[in-house]
């Protein structure tokens, strides 16, 4: 689907390049500055030694991008400066993430390296610009730029070929036509959603999607094709799905997973025509044995053929299926120039996979910087998830090993296929095929080749199945956790025990562990822990100076033991020694004021309650900088009726308040001094608003598009789910604020993967989407379910939002906390799905009890007079406003003074209060 | 407690005026003061004006304690002050706004007869 998390990469075994290399030659920029092109490192160099060496690099893809960034790391005198000649358009970007461009990703999400990489002066990048010819006795690269047919020519001292593959065409009668396309670049991807889209408009009716080729990026192809709408039918020429990866069982139980999630599968079927229609656009696929299909779009994934055109003129030998043939160093038949990526004949084989392609940039710029580096050899595990269906693949998964043997576990009802193969003395672990679940694979990939402790058989059972959990692996040192980046458990371990990394933030950042796909990061998180528990280093998770426990560790106790105040609480949960008049602080009061909150017990401005609350939770309204709020009435899914509207506009119009619409779809009002807003709310509440929440670590809004109801290609009416939503959650504290988003189809107008929960509607339901958010780190939210009918979904959410609210940190939003939580998204769907925990009864009963005891928290405080006390400006001067606010009016509002127009007393400022408010 | 005869008092407000462990502002003189009434009924008095904001909003901050110290969080940008003595505990790394130190000035309190007087310069 649209989520579809490639997270699958190989695995290279141990390098002389892993992360632990890599950290010492890292640049540190205090000790070692970037020289400036020219005056290189002119400082340091000895008499006679070359000038600055220039690399010429073919190709700015995924590999192209790794060794820049490689080199840079680990060349910081700057011997060499590079330059890149990418033929496509854009920077590199992330290819293995292609297919995330359909649910509504920018390119320039894609993107890989950091601005200040291309900004490097001894890094030189020129895009859209094609190397056409390579003069190896010259040393020269001919390069054409694509828009103004500029031609030059360049000196290299080392040449790098890293310009990947091409989509294969299969020779098809056909495959020429409009609407047929491959799936490589941006710019395919993007071609094919424009084709689907134009489809989509012009019949009344779904799109008729074909994919011939059933392999990895078939399988891909199919989803995208899926989350845009179309039906999809993946026509495979040989006897199953994915044949190099899985084996006969797993492809059967593949296939059916597939197909229940409505993608059909043509096995054996070899196509022999694609006709075109009558407007001349590909219509219908004839095949072999006498079918045909009616198509509206094709997409061929068939292969990938190595682009090694510019070796083959340049007389560079290339191997039998093509590939630029490289020795073990990456180096080709002449000495300047090398080979990495897709494009490398290496070992006999051309490897379509980012690992090794990586691997193999390290390798290179080892030797140029005068190393001795090897290519380890490839592993081709690979782990991936295509519309929530789990697969992974690794080692010796077809057991050709003399004497292997397989260990299969296979329950066709709930379509799982798991075999392990190992030694013939059944002890260690050769690969292994994972289909349905492939949450094993996580824990059993580093110990390829090692022996496995306890029973194997554990390890084929779904997790949590019987009464015996999976064995406790002890990961060698060496066994590589985080494929991706090459990072060994070593590295993970040293990041704590060397390096005083005490959270799994510190470990990504020191060791790169879990920083591009991320699957590893559960692993990385065990490690860790495991580490910081043997070293003594007890992490103190205590909240404050004054509360021992964790959030959730003091969520669950304030949950079972019943306490309600702050003052019992901190007696019996303080921590040892706390001084008797210890009072809290401002960490550990809203703390206890949210889980209070949570659980549902009475009013924020009940008792004691109302002293841990932070000012904005306070008096109900949002601090701004010069010290009056902002009020936002609830209008649940964005919908607000004219006379609401005009209701609105009048308080603000009567209390002089600058108005603005918030992203949130709603209108908050500002400039409002703390006396006014029992006032303000009273006309609001008199209008039939209630409180919007927006000062609250709770529910701010659902935005919606208008849905079915309106919109020509809506599916489902998502401005009514998402005003039920906003309704059933509203007022729901919980550790951050949160907000939820419903879109009426796949084009997502609502922008609801961007939210903590996202839903988009299907022709069968709902897809839920959880951990989106903005902020200073945007995270797009990942695929939890799909299709879900509305009662499930709401307790699919129910369930989710619950499950956060107990266990996250404080201040902790929910793509972290799904970082975080034990097992990750996958231990998070087991819990929401599964109820993996058992505490599913509970969590509905919880979210249950919180929409039962609802109130609107505004309407409450107007009708008692003690709670109204609060909002005095002065105790001894309640009405009088604070003197020091002071006004100027911008494009027909108000806004606060600067200080500089407060001190120009010949410009006079508007005091507030004096001249614009309306006061009863 | 007896008021001190060398400095003027200002009746504010009623003891029961004051919420425990809740700030108050109060205008003392022209001067905008904070309030905080702690749980054994001790008042204490510093500026209302957060240095760090320039904004006068201090007696809306939580009240707590570091170690033995009573202590308001600024609701702005969460520093720390000590409520006896006005000292600035934590810039959470930020400076105050030109023309302010990090400290609060404080006022003298008394309670009489439940009546809070806040104290002049003597
Ligand atoms: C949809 C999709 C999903 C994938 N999923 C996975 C996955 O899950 N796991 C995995 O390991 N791999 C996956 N792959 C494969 C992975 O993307 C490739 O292995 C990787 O991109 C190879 O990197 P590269 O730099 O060798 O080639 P590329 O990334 O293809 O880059 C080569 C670049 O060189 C340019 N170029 C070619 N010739 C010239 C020239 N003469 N002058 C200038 N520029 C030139 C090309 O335009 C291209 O931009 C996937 C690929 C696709 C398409
Ligand atoms: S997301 Fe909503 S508004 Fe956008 S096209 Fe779909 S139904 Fe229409």
């Amino acid at each position: 689907m649209g989520d579809d998390l490639i997270d699958g990469v190989t695995e290279p075994k141990h390098t002389e390049t892993t992360g632990e290399t890599r950290a010492a030659y890292r640049r540190d920029p205090e000790v070692d500055p970037v020289p400036a092109p020219g005056t290189g490192a002119l400082g340091a160099r000895q008499e006679g030694e070359p000038v600055t060496k220039h690399l010429v690099v073919v190709g700015g893809g995924m590999v192209a991008h790794r060794l820049v960034e490689a080199l840079r790391d680990r060349d910081p005198a700057g011997t060499w400066r590079v330059t890149v000649y990418a033929e496509e358009p854009r920077a590199p970007y992330d290819r293995v993430a292609l297919t995330s461009y359909f649910s509504g990703r920018d390119p320039a999400d894609l993107a890989l390296g950091s601005p200040e990489l291309w900004a490097d002066p001894l890094v030189d990048l020129h895009r859209d610009t094609r190397v056409t010819a390579v003069d190896r006795a010259a040393r020269t690269v001919t390069a054409h730029r694509n828009d103004t047919g500029h031609v030059t020519t360049d000196h290299y001292d080392a040449l790098v070929l890293a310009t990947g593959s091409s989509a294969a065409v299969p020779p098809i009668d056909g495959a020429d036509l409009p609407g047929v396309f491959v799936y490589r670049t941006v710019d395919d991807v993007a071609a094919l959603r424009g084709w689907v889209q134009q489809q989509a408009e012009r019949w009344a009716r779904p799109v008729r999607g074909a994919v011939v080729g059933g392999g990895l990026l078939g399988l891909e192809a199919a989803g995208a094709l899926q989350a845009l709408g179309a039906a999809s039918t993946v026509i495979q020429y040989g006897p199953r799905l994915m044949p190099l990866q899985v084996d006969e069982g797993g492809g059967e139980a593949l296939r059916r997973l597939i197909n229940a999630k409505g993608v059909a599968v043509r096995l054996n079927t070899s196509t022999t025509r694609i006709r075109p229609g009558r407007d001349g656009n590909a219509r219908r696929m004839d095949f072999a044995d006498g079918g045909r299909l009616d198509v509206d779009v094709v997409v061929l994934a068939t292969g990938v053929r190595p682009r090694d055109e510019l070796a083959r003129a340049a007389d560079l030998p290339v191997g039998e299926r093509g590939g630029v043939v490289v020795d073990e160093a990456c180096r080709t038949a002449d000495p300047h120039v090398w080979a990495v990526g897709e494009v490398a004949c290496i070992d006999g084989a051309c490897i379509g996979l980012v690992a090794p392609g990586y691997a193999m940039a390290e390798v290179v710029v080892d030797r140029l910087l005068g190393g001795a580096a090897v290519f380890p050899g490839a592993d081709t595990a690979t782990k991936l998830k295509l519309s929530g269906v789990d697969v992974a693949s690794f080692g010796d998964a077809f057991a050709h090993t003399p004497g292997a043997l397989e260990l299969v576990h296979a329950d066709p009802v709930a379509g799982l296929y798991t075999k392990l193969v190992l030694s013939d003395d059944a002890a260690t672990l050769l690969g292994g095929v994972l289909v349905g679940d492939a949450s094993a694979y996580a824990s059993l990939r580093p110990m390829l080749g090692r022996r496995l402790e306890g029973d194997p058989g554990a390890y084929l059972l779904p997790e949590g199945a019987g009464a015996v959990g999976r064995p406790q692996t002890t990961l060698p040192d060496d066994a590589a956790v985080c494929s991706c980046n090459n990072v060994t458990a070593g590295t993970v371990r040293a990041a704590v025990t060397e390096h005083g990394c005490t959270d799994l933030a510190g470990v990504k950042a020191c060791t790169r562990a879990g920083t591009s796909c991320g699957s590893c990061l559960p692993l990385v998180k065990k490690l860790m822990t495991t580490e910081l528990e043997r070293a003594g280093v007890t992490v103190s998770t205590a909240l404050c100076e004054h509360v021992e426990l964790s959030r959730a560790q003091l969520f669950d106790a304030v949950r079972v033991t019943g306490l309600r105040t702050f003052s019992e609480i901190l007696a019996k949960h303080g921590r040892p020694g706390l001084d008797p008049a210890a009072r809290g602080c401002d960490i550990c009061k809203p703390v206890v004021a949210s889980i209070l909150g949570s659980l549902g017990v009475g009013h924020v401005l009940d008792g004691e309650t109302a002293t841990l609350q932070d000012t904005n939770d306070h008096v109900m309204a949002n601090l701004q900088k010069d010290g009056s709020y902002s009020v936002v009435p609830r209008m649940p899914g964005g919908e607000v009726t004219p006379e609401g509207l005009i209701a609105v506009g009048e308080v603000a119009r009567d209390f002089g308040l600058y108005t603005k619409i918030t992203g949130g779809q709603r209108i908050d009002m500002f400039g409002a001094r703390i006396e006014q807003l029992p006032h303000i709310w009273r006309r609001l509440v008199d209008a039939g608003f209630e409180s919007g929440h927006a000062y609250g670590k709770s529910l701010r809004t659902v935005k919606s598009c208008v849905g079915s109801t309106w919109c020509r290609f809506g599916v489902q009416d998502s401005t009514a789910l998402a005003v039920e939503l906003e309704l059933r959650y509203r007022g729901l504290r919980a550790p951050h604020k949160f907000k939820l988003g419903v879109s009426g189809c796949a084009r997502e107008c609502a922008e609801a993967r961007a939210k903590d929960v996202g839903i988009i509607a299907t022709d069968k339901g709902w897809n839920v989407y959880v951990g989106g958010n903005g902020g200073f780190t945007p995270r797009h939210a990942q695929l939890l379910a799909e299709d879900l009918d509305t009662a499930t979904l709401i307790r699919t959410v129910d369930r989710f939002l619950m499950y956060y609210v107990r266990t996250a940190d404080r201040l902790q939003r929910t793509a972290p906390w799904i970082e975080e939580v034990e097992g990750g998204l996958d231990g998070v769907r087991a819990v929401v799905l599964e109820d993996s925990l058992g505490i599913a009864a509970d969590l509905d009963a919880a979210m249950a009890a919180h929409v039962e005891g609802y109130a609107d928290e505004w309407a409450a405080t107007l009708a008692d007079p003690h709670k109204l006390a609060r909002f005095a400006s002065f105790v001894n001067a309640p009405t009088t406003p604070d003197p020091s606010l002071a006004y100027v009016a911008e494009r027909g509002q108000v806004r606060p003074a600067t200080p500089a127009e407060r001190a120009d007393a010949a410009r006079p400022v508007l005091v507030a209060g004096t001249t614009l408010a309306v006061r009863r | 407690m007896t008021a001190a005869t060398s400095r003027t008092w200002t009746a504010v407000c009623r003891l029961e005026d004051l919420v425990p462990e809740r700030g108050a502002a109060a205008l003392v003189e022209g001067e905008q003061v904070a309030l905080f009434r702690l749980l054994d009924d001790r008042v204490l008095a510093v500026q209302q004006l957060d240095p760090f904001s320039g904004a006068y909003v201090l007696a809306r901050g939580i009240v707590g304690s570091r170690g033995t110290a009573a202590t308001v969080a600024s609701p702005m940008y969460k520093q720390v002050f000590d409520l006896a003595t006005g000292t600035c505990l934590d810039a959470v790394g930020r400076t105050p706004v030109d023309g302010h130190g990090a400290d609060l000035r404080t006022w003298p309190v008394s309670v009489v007869d439940g009546t809070v007087l806040v104290g002049g310069p003597s």
